[in-house]
């Protein structure tokens, strides 16, 4: 590696990270659900929110967003970030709490998202600036629909690489497999590509199968310094490599065949030092399975047009497919807490580095995980992140 | 004209020329003097190269379908009764890819590459929204 390439190479650790059992909880404000996550987070890291200095929150946060937050949790931090890039917002933030660890500002980072789109309560936080949006009045006339946006990259990439929803169902199923292992799971039933193909259509070429679950639900993570991490008895993770990637409609000259991820998974690879095939386990952004199928080839796993082919012969299944994905049943089956999937993400690649995945989908000799995440949506605008995580 | 909803759009200082041509059955979109880009949605700095020598001109109204969705499930309200319909991205002509819907046709006879041809829907508060309808139809 040169001199001159940035590097935060183990210089920040995943010390906790939490997840939220339930998939519904009428009973607890969005608030409380924060607090909770935190709280779980906090004690999987050994450390106590007496300890936390930097706290980070994305648009699920309600109010002044962090700075609600942050005094409602009751935190006593110097460092306070709001980035809101939808669902990878919180692999973003691990990268911001990597930069600000290595640049000596801060020691422990909080991250917790939170949102019950399922049993009622406040939508995502910042929705209210949708309608002042500066594409708003070109959008919002045609009946879109989140699964319609993604609906339109996907016809778009069978009309150029010959992708079929035979193939997009490869990537259900997989993830069905890994589901039915855990208990906390929305949905934990097998399914089979044919059941894919004949769930509802919602908007071509996608069916209800082709889509994640809404849920309740939240979920926190720790990151600290090399000092800090010295310093637990748990099992810390070094964050490798960091990426980021925005990708917009680019002024009208739009094109659905890519994401964000080529971006964010370059920059991730190089500064980790490691190329796709190092890459042991992935949980990948699920919010629907063409956004899978996409993500791979940008970040590598194969060619461009190709994903389609890559998906299939179990790649994707766990232990022993050639590319282990979202072991906890992804978005597709576990879990979508607060419309954003990206926090679960890294919640379960830590948990296959530490070997503590179900016995059923623990990747063996788990050294090396990516996580990504997609915010926004592939039809416009979207925030693409990624995360490759080792094992000390 | 088609059956969607027209809810009326909220002009702004920097679109209101744009709402105005669509009253009239115009598309006129705001092209940089200086690279000759034509961004869309219509804005009055070119995102190529930051000028603001930007002049309104009209589109010829034809394009093509870069991609759609046939939506049939899961819409607000107001979208429900018109179930099925179609979400699509329409190339102009003049190059911008647009959001729109394909209307007045069999929603199963849209392809991608399909000529179409803009229709304007009143939203009856003097502006209309741009939908395509097939090329050989009357609109």
């Amino acid at each position: 590696m040169s001199s001159t390439q940035r590097s935060l190479r183990r210089t920040a650790h995943i010390a906790g990270a939490y997840e939220h059992p339930l998939r519904e909880i009428p009973d607890q404000t969005v608030p409380q659900i924060h607090a909770q996550v935190a709280a779980g987070a906090l004690a999987d890291a050994g450390l106590t929110m007496a300890d936390v200095d930097a706290y980070y929150a994305a648009g699920d946060a309600p109010g002044f967003g962090a700075l609600s937050m942050a005094d409602y949790l009751g935190l006593d931090c110097h460092h306070l970030n709001d980035t809101e890039t939808g669902g990878s917002s919180y692999l973003l933030h691990v990268q911001q709490a990597a930069q600000a660890i290595a640049a000596g500002d801060i020691d422990v980072a909080l991250i917790t998202l939170a949102g019950k789109p399922r049993t009622g309560g406040a939508g995502p936080g910042g929705s209210a600036r949708f309608s002042s949006a500066p594409e708003a009045a070109f959008e919002s006339q045609f009946g879109l629909g989140v699964i319609s946006g993604y609906a339109m990259a996907a016809t778009r990439h069978m009309h150029e690489f010959g992708t079929t929803s035979a193939q997009l169902a490869e990537i259900k199923v997989a993830a069905s497999m890994h589901a039915q292992h855990n208990p906390n799971a929305f949905l934990q039933d097998v399914v089979t590509v044919e059941q894919v193909l004949e769930s509802r259509m919602i908007s071509d070429p996608l069916h209800l199968l082709d889509a994640c679950v809404v849920t309740d639900g939240g979920g926190a993570l720790v990151v600290v310094s090399d000092a800090v991490a010295k310093t637990l008895d748990r099992h810390t993770l070094p964050v490798l490599g960091t990426g980021f990637g925005f990708k917009g409609t680019n002024s009208g000259r739009v094109d659905l065949t890519y994401t964000g991820a080529r971006k964010s998974g370059a920059a991730a690879f190089v500064e980790a030092g490691v190329s796709p095939s190092d890459i042991n386990y992935a949980s990948i952004y699920d919010s629907f399975t063409i956004t899978v199928l996409v993500t791979l080839e940008d970040l590598g796993f194969c060619e461009k047009g190709q994903g389609g082919e890559f998906v299939l012969d179990g790649a994707l299944h766990a232990p022993f497919g050639k590319l282990p994905f979202n072991t906890d049943g992804g978005g597709l089956c576990n879990n979508h807490p607060a419309n954003r999937g990206g926090m679960t993400k890294v919640i379960e690649a830590v948990r296959q580095l530490r070997g503590e995945a179900h016995a059923a989908v623990q990747v063996p000799d788990c050294e090396i995980a990516l996580a990504h995440g997609t915010g926004g949506s592939m039809a416009t605008r979207m925030g693409s992140a990624t995360l490759i995580l080792g094992r000390d | 004209m088609s059956t969607l909803p027209a809810k009326p759009p909220h002009p702004n200082l920097e679109t209101q020329r744009f709402w105005d041509g669509t009253a009239e059955g115009r598309i006129d979109l705001a092209r940089c003097d200086d690279c000759g880009f034509i961004p869309w949605y219509p804005r009055l700095m070119c995102p190529d190269c930051q000028s603001t020598n930007m002049t309104w001109e009209t589109m010829a109204g034809t394009g093509t379908v870069y991609t759609f969705s046939i939506t049939r499930a899961g819409v607000s309200r107001s979208w429900k009764e018109e179930l099925p319909f179609v979400v699509a991205y329409v190339q102009l002509t003049e190059g911008p890819i647009m959001m729109t819907n394909v209307v007045n046709c069999d929603p199963d006879t849209v392809f991608i590459g399909m000529a179409v041809q803009a229709v304007f829907d009143d939203t009856g508060e003097g502006t209309a929204i741009i939908r395509f309808a097939p090329a050989s139809s009357e609109g």
